[in-house]
C-alpha cells in the first residue's frame, strides 16, 4: 500500500516538475527566437484544457489499443520516476537490478506511442510510428552501451550503489570513459525525448504530428504529460548514473538538472530535423563507436 | 504496398490550399499528383470590369507576399500599349520597391524553409530580420504589405530625399543578418546533410518544364527578366544575376540568400542615385492595342497581357505567375525522394498558389457538365439530408 502511495506521489511530482520543465523549455526557446514566451502557468492551463476536451476515437482505429496505449506509457514513466525518487530521497532503499527495470520502463513510452500510432489506423500515424520504431532500434544500442560503461566502472547493477560509489570516488563524468558515456547518453536522451533533430516521428510539417495525429482530449493530455515526465526523468536518470546523483544536496542537484535541460533545449533550437535514415546511420555509426570506446576505456580503468 | 500521403488541401506545410498526393512506398515517394484550383477568384474577369487605375489596385491583391510584382507587370503592360514614357525618378522608385519586396519575400521563404526542416530558430530570426525591410517599405509607401505604389505612368508616392540616409541605414542593418544566414546555411553540417543533393532539378529538366526565377537559376540557367529585357532602373545600375549549378534544395537556399544581398546592392544604388523630377506622366488615355508587361518577381517572371479597345477598361487581361511553371517541376524533383525530403522539395520552389490559381476541370471520363449555382445548392441540400438520415434525424 505504501509502495502504491509512493508511486502516485512520485508520478504527480514528476508530472509537476515536467510541466515546469516544459515551461522552462518554451520560455528559453522563445528567448532564443526573439520572442517573449508563455507565462509560467501556461503548460498547466494547456494540460487542464486538454482534459476538458472531447476524446475522439477514429472509426478505423482499434479501440482498446488506441485508448490504453497512452495510459500504458504514462504509467511506465511513473514507475521510473518512483524508482529514481525513492533512491534520491531514501538512499539505500534500492534493490538489486533496479537499473535493468529502469532501462525497460524507459523503453515503454516510445513503445506506447508506436502502438497508439498503429492502432489509430491513420496512414500518417503509421508513418510516424514506423519512424519511431526505427529510431528506437537506432538509439537503444548506444544508450545501453553507455549504461554498461557505468556498470563496468562501478561493478553493480543497483542504482543506489552506483550513487554511493560516485559519492566515494567522484562522479563518473569526471573520468574519460564516464564523460564519453554521458555524451552518448545525452544524445540518446535527445532522441528518446523526441526533440529536434530527432523529432521525425511527429514531424509537424511532414506528417502532421505523426503518431499523435488522431489523439485528442485527455488521451492527448496523457501523451503530452508522458513526454513532459520523460523530460524530467531522463535528465535525472543521467544525473544519477553519471553525475553523482542528488546525494550532494538540493542545490547542486538542481543545478545539474538545469544544465542538462538547458543543453537539451539549446541542441533542439540550433539544429534542423534529420531524416530517419540519417538518424539511424548517426546512432549506429559515430555514437555507437563512441559508446564502444567508452566501454573499452572503462575496462582499461580510465 | 503503395499508400497515399496527402499534403493538403489544408496542411501545415503550405499556407495556402492546394493538394499534393504523395504516392509512397514505405518512406519513398514513387509518384505525385498535383491539384490546384481551391482558391480561384476570377481576378482576370474582375479586371475586365475595372478601369486601368482600379486594375492596378486589384492585381495587387493577387498575391499577398509578392504584392508589388503584379501591379509592376500590369502597369508595364498598359504602358506598352500606349508607349508611355515613364519619368526617370518613378522608374528608380519602382526598382526600389521591387527589390525591397524581393528581400522580404525571400526572407519569408527562408524562414518557412527553416520551419519545414524543424529549424524554428531560423524561422523566427529570418522573420525578425524581415521586419526591418518591411519597416522601410512602410516608411516609403505607408503600408507593410500591398504598397499601392504603382499607377499607370508612374508611382503614387514620392520618396522624400531627406529620408534617404535613414533608409540606407536600415538597409545596412539587414546586411549583417543576411551574412549570418549565409554562414548558418553554409557552415551547418546538419543543414548540408539535409539539403545537399536533395530534390535535384537538372538543367535539362528545368528547361523542359520552362522553370523560371530562382528555381531555374539554381539549375544553372541565367534567366532573369531584369537583365534579359531591362525595365525600370535595372539597366542603369550595376548588378549581377546569381546562378548556382546543382539544382538541389541547398543551391536554392544559397541562391536566395545571395540574391537578397544583390537586392540590397540594387536598392542601395537606386536610393543613392535617385534622380530628381516628376514621378508621374499623367496619362489621360490608353489607345487601342495590346501590351505585355514582364517583371522578375521574387519567384520568377510574372507576365501580364492586356488588350485595350481604347476605352478605360481592359478588354482582356491575362496573368501568368511564376509558380504556374515552377510547381510542376516537383514532379521530377520530389519523386524518388523520401517523405521528409519531399516536404522541403515541395517548398523549395517557393510556391505561391493564389497567384497561380486556375479553374480546375476534372476529367471524369464521360459525363462532362458544368454545375451552376442552383444545382450546387440542390446537391448540397441533398447531401445534408442524406447525412441527417444516416444520423437518424429529419430535416424539413
Amino acid at each position: 500500500m505504501t509502495a502504491l502511495l509512493f508511486y502516485v506521489q512520485a508520478s504527480v511530482a514528476a508530472a509537476i516538475i515536467g510541466l515546469i520543465t516544459s515551461w522552462y523549455d518554451r520560455k528559453l526557446t522563445a528567448r532564443i527566437q526573439w520572442r517573449v514566451g508563455p507565462p509560467f502557468l501556461q503548460p498547466f492551463f494547456d494540460f487542464l484544457k486538454l482534459l476538458g476536451k472531447e476524446t475522439i476515437v477514429p472509426a478505423a482505429a482499434s479501440r482498446t489499443t488506441f485508448i490504453f496505449a497512452p495510459l500504458f506509457g504514462l504509467a511506465s514513466v511513473g514507475v521510473v520516476a518512483a524508482i529514481l525518487m525513492k533512491q534520491a530521497f531514501y538512499p539505500g532503499t534500492s534493490f538489486v537490478g533496479d537499473l535493468i527495470v529502469v532501462i525497460y520502463f524507459l523503453a515503454m513510452p516510445p513503445a506506447a506511442t508506436i502502438i497508439g500510432g498503429f492502432a489509430s489506423g491513420n496512414p500518417l500515424a503509421s508513418t510516424g510510428a514506423s519512424r519511431e520504431m526505427k529510431l528506437i532500434l537506432a538509439y537503444e544500442l548506444p544508450f545501453i552501451l553507455a549504461i554498461i560503461t557505468a556498470i563496468i566502472k562501478t561493478g553493480t547493477i543497483e542504482i543506489g550503489q552506483i550513487v554511493s560509489f560516485q559519492a566515494a570516488n567522484g562522479s563518473l563524468a569526471l573520468s574519460l570513459s564516464g564523460a564519453l558515456a554521458l555524451a552518448v547518453g545525452f544524445i540518446c536522451m535527445q532522441a528518446k525525448l523526441g526533440f529536434v533533430p530527432f523529432d521525425m516521428a511527429e514531424a509537424e510539417t511532414e506528417i502532421m504530428a505523426g503518431t499523435f495525429i488522431e489523439y485528442s482530449g485527455p488521451l492527448l493530455a496523457a501523451l503530452k504529460l508522458t513526454k513532459f515526465m520523460m523530460f524530467t526523468v531522463m535528465p535525472c536518470f543521467l544525473i544519477t548514473l553519471f553525475m553523482g546523483g542528488f546525494s550532494s544536496g538540493i542545490i547542486p542537484g538542481l543545478l545539474k538538472y538545469i544544465v542538462l535541460v538547458t543543453l537539451v533545449v539549446l541542441v533542439k533550437n540550433t539544429n534542423p530535423r534529420l531524416r530517419i535514415d540519417q538518424a539511424v546511420r548517426f546512432f549506429w555509426g559515430p555514437v555507437t563507436g563512441i559508446a564502444i570506446a567508452a566501454i573499452v576505456l572503462a575496462f582499461c580503468g580510465y | 504496398m503503395t499508400k497515399i500521403i496527402p499534403v493538403g488541401p489544408y496542411h501545415p506545410l503550405q499556407e495556402e490550399p492546394e493538394f499534393f498526393q504523395l504516392h509512397v512506398d514505405g518512406e519513398n515517394v514513387t509518384d505525385i499528383d498535383i491539384t490546384i484550383g481551391y482558391n480561384h477568384r476570377g481576378i482576370e474577369k474582375l479586371s475586365e470590369a475595372r478601369t486601368f487605375d482600379q486594375s492596378a489596385f486589384l492585381v495587387e491583391r493577387v498575391c499577398g507576399i509578392c504584392s508589388t510584382s503584379h501591379p509592376f507587370a500590369f502597369v508595364q503592360a498598359v504602358e506598352d500599349i500606349g508607349k508611355i514614357e515613364v519619368p526617370e525618378r518613378a522608374l528608380y522608385i519602382r526598382s526600389i520597391v521591387g527589390e525591397l519586396e524581393r528581400i522580404h519575400s525571400h526572407l519569408l521563404w527562408l524562414g518557412l524553409a527553416g520551419h519545414f526542416l524543424g529549424y524554428n530558430t531560423i524561422w523566427m530570426w529570418a522573420w525578425k530580420c524581415r521586419e526591418t525591410v518591411i519597416d522601410i517599405l512602410e516608411l516609403i509607401s505607408g503600408n507593410r504589405q500591398n504598397y499601392a505604389m504603382f499607377k499607370v505612368g508612374g508611382v503614387r508616392r514620392d520618396i522624400d530625399d531627406n529620408d534617404i540616409p535613414h533608409y540606407l541605414k536600415l538597409l545596412d542593418e539587414v546586411v549583417p543578418a543576411l551574412n549570418l544566414f549565409r554562414g548558418a546555411v553554409t557552415d551547418d553540417p546538419v543543414i548540408r546533410a539535409r539539403l545537399v543533393g536533395v530534390g535535384v532539378l537538372s538543367r535539362e529538366e528545368a528547361v523542359s518544364y520552362a522553370a523560371v526565377g530562382p528555381t531555374a537559376r539554381a539549375s544553372g540557367i541565367a534567366i532573369d527578366v531584369r537583365k534579359d529585357e531591362p525595365y525600370a532602373a535595372y539597366d542603369r545600375i550595376e548588378w549581377e544575376i546569381i546562378v548556382t549549378e546543382n539544382g538541389d534544395v541547398y543551391d536554392k537556399v544559397i541562391l536566395r540568400v545571395l540574391e537578397m544581398l544583390e537586392s540590397v546592392k540594387i536598392a542601395r544604388q537606386c536610393l543613392e542615385n535617385l534622380p530628381g523630377g516628376e514621378i508621374d506622366a499623367n496619362v489621360k488615355e490608353i489607345p487601342p492595342g495590346e501590351g505585355i508587361g514582364r517583371h522578375e518577381a521574387p519567384r520568377g517572371e510574372v507576365l501580364h497581357y492586356v488588350l485595350s479597345d481604347g476605352s478605360n477598361m481592359p478588354v482582356r487581361h491575362k496573368i501568368r505567375a511564376p509558380s504556374f511553371q515552377n510547381v510542376p517541376t516537383n514532379k521530377v524533383a520530389a519523386v524518388g525522394e523520401t517523405i521528409s525530403d519531399a516536404a522541403i522539395v515541395l517548398a523549395a520552389v517557393d510556391p505561391c498558389y493564389c497567384c497561380t490559381e486556375r479553374i480546375a476541370v476534372i476529367d471524369t471520363g464521360g459525363d462532362r457538365r458544368a454545375a451552376c449555382g442552383d444545382e450546387l445548392i440542390r446537391l448540397s441540400q441533398e447531401k445534408t439530408r442524406r447525412i441527417a438520415r444516416r444520423m437518424g434525424r429529419e430535416i424539413k
